[in-house]
């Protein structure tokens, strides 16, 4: 695999003779559309990547939105961002600095300019730059005409009015011929790339099948934008990306959220058993709910709760009936389940709780990214109580970690946590669609008669009595029988007081508490045994290991690579299991000379591990919203291993109109 | 109730080994016995039953039931409750919760589990006393009360259970109390044979830390006075001579002496399956001193069940367009071949 750093080509000299614009391959290409958040950029992002995908190209996303549904038109809290980088090779990251940027307005053009590359494409909607427009976005000249724009190659394009001549037929009103002016730039960014627009095309048939006059008018926005592009040559040359080489398969684009709705669904129709989600809405888990919410006829069951503890409360009682209990939340929401994942915890009753991370504390960044969740995970509930946790390290990966953690819930009789995170969430990945053959099914297995046999010792109240059914009797990997109420005979209580080990009664005994205690902790301990070694990419030993987890794996990995080629000694590892961690950790971290481990945090992998196995790692923290640069991690990895002072991560510039804005 | 003839249980069989731990005295015994009584009566398996608690002196009714039980946290039975019923429909599930578990720390689950008329059978048992925790005063609790947590007597108005389960839409409300223990099993009866959310409140004596507070409707020489049986289609009559009644007078009840001028028919008539709950509400607000206290069936109506219109919903997605294959999930969004 080859890592480029795509810079746009030179201008000068491309334009062909016979007026029609030239093509050049370019390796990778990173855009932005920005605009106000109702100017419809997740729109025209999602469309040009799914595009791109059908393509061929790889992909990777980067979807950035405000906090606010419709913060005040023009202003800079307002600015809705949809990055992608597309590729004719496999990319893992949605790219660190731009090479188009296209800006609705001065609010977008002001936040986003920053990473855009020096010679990189900016494309301007000009009627959108007005007094106004400027005042809102807190300009007091117009920044097209500064000196600045003279490090860019700028296109200035009066969207607004191009777009309203190209509908004018359609009969709309003024209002709703603007909503097609995404159109209209996407159509224009279409031919700049040489895109199909067919797929486009054919989804606005499918959305606006009902409202034909809107229809039309998209349909004729994104021609007009296309053929403008066209015919006013633009540039002088306009650009592709081939192919890329991926492994043979058919794939589909896949967003984190979407991983995990449809992984949710095919583990359990695997295992046969009934899908039972609740969930209360919450930012960035909610699409998991709408999802599966528009799933019924594959027997989904879904139930928006009252709240996060009832949404717990559910799926803990789904569980108890035999059925995969799963909620889905962010930090807030777990700060209030945690009673119930501890009862989850004491009754042993297998459900799935997603994280999915987002910048805390409190109701703290609700949309943009950060992975300070893993220690309340790890540790954010009452007594010693035990929970696995998984971590997908990218969107397509949700699926296969899911499907993994509704194995590890059901075989160990236990509640797990799966960290998702923001970045992973609404970012999006080509999918190779599994064949349904090569997916592992979970078997399932409800007792239907008694465990208790006459050679057996007695316990308190002649409950080991043969033909009795004892809820705590644990098989070799102590994992205790997940009987159904309905079964005959096997009628039991369960609930949060302490057990008396095997019959499960209430018992608040010195040593059958340790016991029980340490019989929980050493069940989750055992999940250890099923799970595969951590691999390492790279040297099996060398100078320095670098250690992730999440949705960090892409910079991780691109970073490491390139430090590789210039022939450092560096190995990538990522933990998708972080409790219990595969068997050789410790092994592969001894292998190495130094460990750094970056995290969006302020180091809490950095902590379990070097408390778990004395290892003095160092972090590489960034706790902005943001995810990493690829070039911040190769910049720490270069230090790290020249003996540099310390790198830290820049914040970015930050940029305020007015106290009032959130 | 033609169950009656169908015993296929016996007391003993839905005893458990467990020894019961209330204190001696407590109202929550005799709930244990009619309980037993009750489903005894029914002729559903025990395998079919569970009982769901929360936190409290009544929140270890399951583990004296032999029958599933599942004792959970403090005010989430009402969920745990509603997760169990999305997965096993047919299951009669009762849930057993008290006056702090229901309305204080649970209130927002009682609220949304009646509003959805999932198929569960709500037992309130109302003490007017946190019993657990050894004597504080609690959202039933009459104002005035003195408690360790509130020696100057409690300034936080009490709620009427009944009242709160009429206003989250109810579709069966019934009061019934400990001590009254043909009464008790008639109406557990009914809130069983109920399709749809039952909420049953129980005045419960706690022999310990509110005793006597429910004295007016238990004691024999008094309690006729304050004691009103509710029947369908029949007056509202009460009184040890049965010569009390209740009117309404304009839109408030009234307590009246038949006679002088007064017939019976002047009288309210007590109608569970009103369509509107206003009847229902009205009777749920009358309080001891200056009305006769309501027990009986408040409310009774058949609404769909959530459990019901979870499976339409199925049904019809199936219906529309066939039902799910994975392999359609997977190419829900275009695809790309790459050879
Ligand atoms: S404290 Fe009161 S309610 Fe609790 S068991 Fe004792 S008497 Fe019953």
């Amino acid at each position: 695999m080859t890592i480029s750093n795509p810079t746009a080509p030179s201008p000068s000299g491309l334009a062909s003779a016979n007026g029609h614009a030239k093509v050049q391959e370019l390796e990778s290409v990173t855009i932005r559309f920005c605009g106000d958040s109702g100017d419809g950029m997740q729109l025209a992002g999602t469309q040009f990547t799914n595009a791109s995908a059908i393509l061929g190209n790889d992909i990777s996303t980067l979807p950035d939105f405000p906090a606010e549904i419709r913060a005040p038109a023009g202003t800079l809290a307002g600015v809705s961002g949809f990055q992608l980088h597309f590729s004719s090779h496999a990319i893992h990251t949605p790219g660190d600095t731009l090479n188009t940027l296209v800006a609705m307005n001065p609010a977008a053009l002001k936040t986003n300019l920053k990473d855009l590359e020096p010679g990189g494409i900016l494309i301007v909607n000009s009627d959108s730059f007005g007094t106004s427009d400027l005042q809102k976005a807190g300009y007091t000249s117009n920044p097209l005409d500064s000196e600045a724009m003279k490090n860019y190659r700028l296109i200035k394009v009066p969207i607004n009015k191009l777009n309203r001549e190209a509908v004018a037929e359609c009969k709309l009103s003024p209002r709703e011929a603007d909503r097609c002016k995404n159109f209209f730039a996407l159509g224009l960014v279409f031919w700049m790339y040489e895109r199909p627009m067919e797929p486009t095309l054919k989804w606005i048939r499918e959305k606006f099948a009902k409202n034909p006059a809107v229809l039309e008018a998209n349909t004729r926005a994104l021609k007009a934008g296309y053929n403008y592009g066209e015919t006013m040559e633009l540039l002088p040359v306009h650009y592709r990306v081939p192919k890329a080489k991926i492994p043979p398969g058919t794939y589909r684009k896949i967003t984190g959220n979407e991983a995990l709705a449809i992984g949710l669904v095919t583990a359990t129709q695997l295992a046969k058993k009934e899908l039972i989600y609740a969930s209360y809405p919450i930012t960035p888990a909610t699409p998991i709910l709408e999802t599966l919410a528009d799933l019924k006829r594959y027997g989904v069951k879904t139930l928006q709760a009252e709240d996060e503890i009832a949404a717990m409360g559910m799926a803990i009682g789904a569980a108890f009936g035999g059925a995969i209990g799963v909620t889905a939340t962010s930090g807030p929401g777990v700060c209030l389940k945690s009673e119930a994942i501890g009862l989850a915890v004491m009754t042993e009753l297998p459900c799935v709780i997603i994280d999915v991370q987002r910048g805390g504390p409190s109701t703290g960044l609700p949309t943009k990214t950060e992975q300070a969740d893993l220690l309340q995970a790890m540790f954010g509930r009452n007594g010693e109580c035990p929970v696995p946790i998984v971590a997908p390290r990218s969107p397509a990966d949700c699926f296969h970690m899911v499907f993994e953690a509704v194995r590890i819930a059901t075989r160990f009789m236990t509640p797990i946590f799966l960290l998702s995170d923001g970045y992973i969430a609404n970012g999006a990945e080509p999918w190779s669609i599994p064949s349904l053959d090569s997916l592992p099914r979970i078997a399932i297995q409800h007792p239907t008669t008694p465990n208790s046999w006459a050679n057996e010792p007695q316990h308190e109240n002649g409950a080991g009595e043969p033909g009795k059914f004892l809820p705590y009797k644990r098989d070799e990997w102590l994992v205790r029988p997940w009987a159904v109420p309905g079964t005959p005979g096997l009628e039991h209580r369960i609930g949060g007081l302490e057990k008396q080990d095997v019959t499960g009664n209430v018992n608040y005994e010195p040593g059958n508490h340790e016991h029980m205690v340490r019989t929980r902790a050493k069940k989750i301990q055992n999940i250890a045994e099923t799970i595969p070694d951590l691999k390492v990419h790279g040297p099996a030993s060398g100078d320095l290991l670098v250690l992730g987890w999440g949705g960090t794996y892409g910079a991780i990995l691109t970073a490491v690579e390139r430090a590789q080629r210039k022939g450092w000694s560096v190995a990538h590892a990522h933990l998708q299991y972080l409790n219990p961690m595969p068997k050789n950790t410790e092994a592969v971290l001894r292998s190495y000379k130094q460990v750094l481990i970056p995290e969006l945090n302020a180091g809490q992998l950095l902590w379990l591990i070097r408390a778990k196995y004395c290892v003095p790692a160092v972090g590489l923290n960034k706790i902005q919203g943001r995810p990493f640069l690829v070039s911040e991690i190769e910049a720490k990895i270069e230090a790290i291993l020249t003996g540099a002072p310390d790198v830290e991560i820049t914040t970015t510039p930050v940029v305020s109109d007015g106290p009032s804005q959130g | 109730m033609s169950a009656t003839t169908l015993p296929t249980l016996t007391v003993k069989d839905l005893t458990t080994d467990q020894d019961v731990r209330w204190c001696p005295g407590c109202g929550d015994y005799s709930i244990l016995a009619q309980m037993k009584k009750a489903l005894a009566s029914l002729g559903v398996p025990r395998e079919k039953i569970v009982f769901v608690s929360g936190i409290g002196c009544s929140s270890r009714f399951p583990y004296y039931m032999n029958t599933y039980g599942f004792h959970t946290i403090h005010g989430r039975a009402p969920t745990i409750a509603t997760g169990l019923k999305m997965a096993q429909p047919d299951l009669q599930v009762w849930v057993v919760t008290g006056d702090g578990d229901g309305l204080s720390i649970g209130g927002n689950h009682l609220l949304h589990v009646i509003r959805r008329n999932v198929d569960v059978k709500i037992l309130l048992f109302n003490n007017e006393i946190y019993g657990l925790t050894k004597g504080q005063y609690s959202p039933t609790s009459r104002l005035g009360t003195r408690t360790k947590s509130s020696p100057q007597g409690s300034i936080d108005n009490p709620i009427r259970p009944l009242s709160v389960a009429i206003a989250a839409e109810a579709t069966f409300v019934a009061r019934t109390i400990d001590v009254d223990v043909n009464h008790m099993v008639t109406v557990l009866q009914r809130a069983a044979a109920h399709k749809g959310t039952a909420f049953v409140e129980i005045y419960q004596n706690c022999k310990i830390f509110n005793d006597g507070v429910f004295d007016y409707v238990t004691d024999k020489s008094i309690k006729s006075d304050n004691l009103l049986y509710l029947e369908h289609g029949k007056p509202l009559v009460y009184g040890k001579d049965r010569n009390k009644g209740i009117r309404l007078n304009g839109l408030d009840p009234e307590a009246v002496e038949l006679g002088n001028g007064i017939a019976v028919d002047d009288l309210l008539h007590h109608n569970e399956s009103a369509k509107e709950p206003s009847l229902a509400y009205l009777l749920s607000r009358m309080v001891h001193p200056e009305f006769p206290e309501c027990v009986g069936v408040f409310r009774a109506v058949r609404k769909p069940t959530y459990e019901e219109l979870v499976q339409e919903q199925i049904v019809k997605a199936i219906k529309a367009k066939g039902p799910g294959k994975i392999e359609d999930l997977f190419r829900s969004e275009d695809q790309w071949t790459v050879e």
